[in-house]
Order: C-alpha cells, then structure tokens, then sequence
C-alpha cells in the first residue's frame, strides 16, 4: 500500500502564514495569526503550545471545519501543490476523511454511538470508493488490526460504548486510516489516555507513517511526547509560530525565549528537588494583544525593539523563529 | 527520615470498596434468571502506606488503580471499609472528638479542578478565611490581615480578595485552593493531581510554590499523580499502584535508576522523555483491565512479560527489597 497518488514530489502540505480568526461580539480572536509550516511524506511533525494557542483551530483550519464566526482571512493551505484557502465545500468534502483525515482528542468525535462499529467503517469507505460491501467490511478488519486492536472480527460487531477509551481511540485512528489518506491530523489523541495506553498508540501511528508514507501532525501540548515521536516541531503562542525545526535543533537549541522558558519549567530538564525555572506571568487575552511581540509581558529578554512585530526569520532545514533578541544557536541560556 | 521516626501518617491494611447495588427492576430481572449481581469495585485493596514527617511521598499509577480513594481516606473524608488510617502514631478510630477534630485540620486536601472545589458564590476572601475563623485559628478583628497575609504567600495580590473564582485563571484559581488549606496551619496536604490541569509554564509556578511552601511551613505532602516527571522532580519516595494494590515503592533515585517490579519497569519506559528522541515504542501489550473484575493472582499477569503459572493463582505480597524498598512480585519472592 501506498498513499494513493499521483506523481506529486513535493512536500505533502505546505501552511504558509495562515491566519484564522473569529468575528465574535466582544471582538475578533486572532485566534490563528501568523502559522507556516511543511510536512513531508511520513514525516512526522508536532505542533506544540499551551492552551489556547491555536493548535486545534489551525488543525481545523487545515480540515476546512472552522465554523461561523471563524474564517481563514489570511495565508495558505497548500495540500499537494493545491491552495485549499478558498476551496468550495465540494472539494472540501472529497478530500475530507478520504486524502486528508482528522483525529481528535475525543474519539466520539468521529464515532457515532448509535451505529456498529463496522457500520460506521463501512459508510467511511462507500463515502468515498465503490466497493462490494464485503470487500469494504475486510478493510475495515484489516484496519482495525493495523492498529492493534486485537481479535477484530469481534470488535465489529460492537457499539462504541461497549469499548474502553483506549480502543474506541484505535477505532476512530482506524478510520482516519481506512482510505489510506495523505495527511493525518491528530488533535491531542493520547492526552485523555494513560501512559501505557499512549505509549501503543504512538506506537501504532510511527508503524503507519513509516509504512505508508502518510504525512502526520500531532498536535499536543506535551513536548516529552512529540520528543520521541516527530521529526519537526512548530512552537505556537498566541496564534502565532514563534519556533520551528528540527527536534535537535528546538529541543536542545532552542532559539526563541519563550521555547527556552517552555522547556526550563519542563521538570525532567531541572536538577530533582530545585525550583523549576519558571515563566512569569500568563498568556495573553487574544482579544486585547500587546502591541509587538505578545511575549514581551513575560519575557526577560523584551524591550522597546519588541513594541514592534518580530518578522519570522527562516533559516534552511525549516528552522524559524520570530524574535528580535534571538538565543545565540549555540545553545540555550 | 530514619525508620525509627513514627510517620505522620499511616494507612494500615486499608481496604475501600465501592458497592453498585442493583435497582429493584434488576433484582426483578434476576429473579426471572437473568445473570445479574451486585457489583463490587476493589477500589482499594489492603493497602498498607507510611508517609514520615517532612517527606514527600508521590502517588503513582494510571487512572482508576485508587489513588484518589487513598487520598480521600488519608485526608479523612472518606471512611475505609476495613483496616484504619492514623494519625501522628494513633489510629482515627481511636481518638477523642477533640483529637478527631484536630487531625482532621492537620490534613487538608488540594483537588485538581481548583474550579470545581471552590465555592462560585464565595469572594476570595470568605473562601480562605471562613476555616480559620470558625476554628478560632483567628480573630474577626485579625481577619484581613490574616487573609491578606496567606494570599502574599501563595502568589496571589491582596487587592483581588474581593473577587469571585471565576474572575481568576486556573492557575491562581489552584493558589486559592491552597491558600484555603493553608489558612488552617496543616502539617499534612494530600495532593491529588493538583496541578493536572494547568499549562506546562503554570504547573512549574505552582510546583515551585509547593516546593517553598514545603520549606517554610515544615509540610509533608503526598503528592499524586499520573505524571512521572512530576513525581520524579518533588518526590523523596515514590509509591506504584495497580488496579487497587501498591506493587513497589522505593527512594525515587533509587526507583528511577533500576525498578524491580515489572509493571515499575513498563511504566517508567514508556513515559515520554524530553532527552528520547526518535525513539521506537514498544509499549506493553493489553487493556488495563476492569477494578469489577481484576485478574486472578497478581492483578498485572495478563500484561506482564515475565508472569508464570504461579502469577495467576496466587497474589503476591509486598515484601521488603531493600533499604525503605518494597515490592509484590513473585520473581522477587
Ligand atoms: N468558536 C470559537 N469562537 C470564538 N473563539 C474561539 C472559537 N474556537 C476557538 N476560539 C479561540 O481561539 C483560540 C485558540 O483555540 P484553540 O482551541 O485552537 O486552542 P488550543 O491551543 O488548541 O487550546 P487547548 O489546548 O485548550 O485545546 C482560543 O483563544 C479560543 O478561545
Ligand atoms: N463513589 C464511587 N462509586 C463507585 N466507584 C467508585 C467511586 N469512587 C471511585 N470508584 C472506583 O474506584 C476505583 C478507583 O478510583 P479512584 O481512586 O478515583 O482512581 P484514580 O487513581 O483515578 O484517582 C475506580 O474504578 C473508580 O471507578
Ligand atoms: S521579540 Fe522581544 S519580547 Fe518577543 S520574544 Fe523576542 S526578545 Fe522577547
Ligand atoms: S507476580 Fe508474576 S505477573 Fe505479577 S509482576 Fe511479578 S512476574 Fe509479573
Ligand atoms: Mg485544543
Ligand atoms: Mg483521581
């Protein structure tokens, strides 16, 4: 199997400077304002941030699922060579759950809880292919074994409810699965889970994108987790990419402050016993952003430059960062 | 902490059992044949658990293995359906209405949802001051400044005491709760996944305002969690549960560098590292089974690479391993 395709050479999805915000009452939500990256073919890349940083708008986003009040006002979403920035609902529904699939946190997301397992698998792939239903229901119980599920002929004939959560998340990663697509975008898929059980499905998904080449952004805010599962990762705050790279390069050179706050206040990366090197402060209201960088409230580093937008400066190897008083490359502080 | 100090507090053979009794139409049912009985979860299973003055003893183990219920018959507020709980070297059962009372101040409890626990309709102020006041620890005229003076302590500026919790982030939502438990001079905090639900750079403002405040008023903390790192950072020793049972607590130096119990072993390889880049999991196979029905013999065996035909018969005590070492594994018998 291989992802179904074309003679297509470039990078899987190229994000460039996207910006999605939401036209509420109170006012807008720059709630995605400035996010570019790329992701390769079974490349994996993770996209990290705190709460409220952007990272699951900027995953429907690239999904065509903002909903009224939200709207893309900026940027590109190139999947294959192909702006989807603009695309008509039509393109958008082929695409969906076919080329391009979505896993969220909670997997009754995707799962319906009134339909059998295998009804829901089978409706997935009609959606998109004409094949006997026969054919569709094998795929189906390959997919669930591809994903670790054990005894799946069984697992079929079940309802969501009858699983634990665990498992209804292999079942939802198995139907993101079942069109083989392109593009993965998991949103936060172990974040409920315990550690072991996250441990199979990272597991699973790094089988599945070394074997059939599918592009995935895992989305999460726990920065051990994308350690050892990405390739890349893309640092957000308040909307924005403030950092990008490879692991090595963000992770043990971090370049811009706040990445190197991020991974201070990370306790394994403190002596045991001492006081975390901790951020001050908290994040900034979206609706009302300092002017400049919306790190300078919280940043030993800030000062009348960052009154001013940093530019994000992009270096070869998809390192970027956008920060006036860059951390020297050689190391962190 | 030499083993001749008595701890502060012990739970000896403590056993908690939730009962689900059936409805009368269930019993109906049964009676027409159908397979129905009352259900029982082991929530807690005979453990015995010893927390010494001035140590911090981190709770371990994935959801639902019972750390909450210990945590909640420590702190007093819920009674253990066997085996007792005592305090500073007597058993709760044992005391004097007046001893009762005052141990029961002694250990105060932090919750996760600092939302949640807090009353909405109560102004900071009334919040932190309304225990000390009924408990004479103060005056109505020492009042404010009393107040005042453990807001300054926690982080929390003074001139918010008028406010209601939802004016406050999560993170100063969590320094209220612990200026509510502090404002009755504990000896003892049971925290129960405390900072969970907070942002990577809050959770470190909040672990080191537990590691000062630890300094300052002589606490002794347990301090639970699911999160290794975490533990790993605060903790002196380190107690492992599994579906209801303790399988190993050791020194956490000790713990880290060479786990003797196999489920030990699963749990801290598989918890994300910021230094395991590019790494294959290999997770441990299997559910966490059900706390309704857990497996025969040692509750770990269908999961375990090393069960053999012993593990499954017969249940493996927590025996000694070493200095303030224990672990319940039959290869270790
Ligand atoms: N439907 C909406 N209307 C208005 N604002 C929204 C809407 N959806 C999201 N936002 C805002 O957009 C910002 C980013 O949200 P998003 O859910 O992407 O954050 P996140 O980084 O994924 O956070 P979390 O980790 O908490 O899920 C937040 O400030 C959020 O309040
Ligand atoms: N009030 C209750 N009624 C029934 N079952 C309960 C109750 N409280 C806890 N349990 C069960 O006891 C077990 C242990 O729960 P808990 O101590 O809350 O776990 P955790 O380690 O996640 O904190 C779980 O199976 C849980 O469902
Ligand atoms: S631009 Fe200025 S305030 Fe922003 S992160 Fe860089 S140094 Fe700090
Ligand atoms: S008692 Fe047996 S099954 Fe349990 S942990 Fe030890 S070896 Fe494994
Ligand atoms: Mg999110
Ligand atoms: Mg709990």
């Amino acid at each position: 199997m291989t992802a179904a395709g074309t003679s297509y050479a470039g990078p899987t999805l190229e994000v460039e400077d996207l910006q999605t915000h939401f036209f509420t009452k109170a006012g807008a939500v720059k709630a995605v304002n400035g996010v570019s990256f790329t992701v390769a073919p079974g490349e994996v890349i993770g996209l990290v941030g705190e709460s409220g940083s952007g990272k699951t708008v900027t995953g429907l986003s690239i999904m065509g699922l903002v909903d009224e009040p939200g709207r893309i006002v900026g940027g590109a979403i190139r999947f294959k060579g192909e702006n989807l920035v603009g695309a008509s609902e039509d393109r958008w529904q082929k695409l969906r759950g076919d080329r391009i699939a979505m896993i969220f946190q909670d997997p009754m997301m995707t799962l319906n809880p009134v339909l059998r397992i295998d009804t829901q698998m089978v409706e997935a792939i009609h959606a998109h292919r004409q094949v006997d239903k026969a054919t569709a229901r094998a795929e189906a119980r390959d997919a669930l074994g591809l994903v670790g599920i054990p005894a799946p002929e069984e697992r079929l004939k079940t309802y969501p409810h009858q699983l634990s959560g665990g498992m209804r998340q292999r079942v939802a990663i198995a139907i993101a699965l079942l069109n083989k697509p392109d593009l993965i975008v998991a949103d936060e898929p172990t974040t409920a889970l315990d550690v072991t059980i996250q441990a199979q499905i990272i597991y699973e998904a790094q089988q599945l994108c070394r074997r059939f080449g599918t592009a995935l952004i895992w989305i999460t805010h726990d920065l051990a987790v994308v350690a050892g599962l990405a390739d890349h990762i893309a640092v957000m705050y308040a909307g924005r990419v403030v950092e990008a790279g490879t692991i090595d390069d963000v992770i043990d050179r971090p370049r811009h402050p706040y990445t190197v706050g991020l991974l201070g206040s990370v306790p394994s990366a403190n002596k045991r016993g001492q006081r975390l090197n901790q951020i001050p402060g908290m994040a900034p209201n979206l609706l009302r952003l300092p002017p400049g960088c919306a790190f300078k409230d919280r940043c030993p580093r800030g000062d009348d430059l960052c009154l001013t937008e940093p530019t994000l400066q992009s270096q070869p190897n998809g390192r970027a960062f956008r920060c006036h008083h860059p951390h020297e490359p050689e190391g962190a502080a | 902490m030499t083993s001749a100090t008595p701890p502060l507090i012990e739970a000896r053979a403590v056993t908690k059992r939730f009962e689900k009794r059936l409805d009368l139409a269930a019993k109906a049912a049964r009676l027409l044949g159908a397979d129905l009985e009352d259900e029982i979860v082991h929530a807690v299973d005979a453990v015995d658990l010893q927390v010494f003055p001035g140590e911090v003893v981190g709770l371990v183990g994935e959801s639902g293995c019972g750390k909450s219920t210990i945590g909640r018959m420590i702190a007093g507020i819920l009674p253990p359906s066997d085996g007792e709980i005592a305090f500073d070297g007597k058993a709760m059962t044992a005391m004097s209405g007046q001893e009762k009372r005052a141990a029961a101040l002694a250990v105060q409890m932090i919750f996760q949802d600092p939302f949640a626990s807090l009353n909405p309709r109560m102004r900071v102020e009334e919040i932190i001051g309304e225990a000390p006041l009924v408990h004479g620890y103060v005056d109505r005229a020492g009042l404010a400044a009393y107040v005042d003076e453990i807001m300054l302590k926690v982080g929390l500026d003074p001139a918010l005491k008028r406010r209601y919790p939802h004016q406050f982030s999560g993170g100063q939502r969590q320094r209220i709760g612990i200026a509510r438990a502090l404002a009755v001079k504990p000896r003892f905090l049971v925290c129960d996944e405390a900072i969970a639900a907070l942002d990577v750079s809050i959770q470190a403002q909040v672990i080191n305002l537990f590691m000062d405040l630890r300094e300052e008023f002589d606490l002794t903390y347990l301090f639970i969690s699911h999160d290794l790192s975490v533990v790993e950072h605060i903790s002196d020793r380190i107690v492992i549960m599994y579906l209801g049972r303790v399988v190993e607590s050791a020194p956490t130096e000790a713990l880290f560098a060479a786990p003797k119990h196999p489920y030990t072993q699963a749990l801290l390889a598989e918890a994300p590292r910021l230094d395991q880049r590019s790494r294959d999991f290999l997770p441990i196979k299997g559910e966490i089974p059900s706390p309704l029905h857990p497996p025969s013999g040692c509750h770990f065996h269908p999961r375990c690479p090393h069960a053999m035909e012993k593990c499954s018969a017969v249940r493996p005590m927590l025996r000694p391993q070493g200095d303030r070492w224990q672990a319940a594994c039959h290869l270790l018998d």
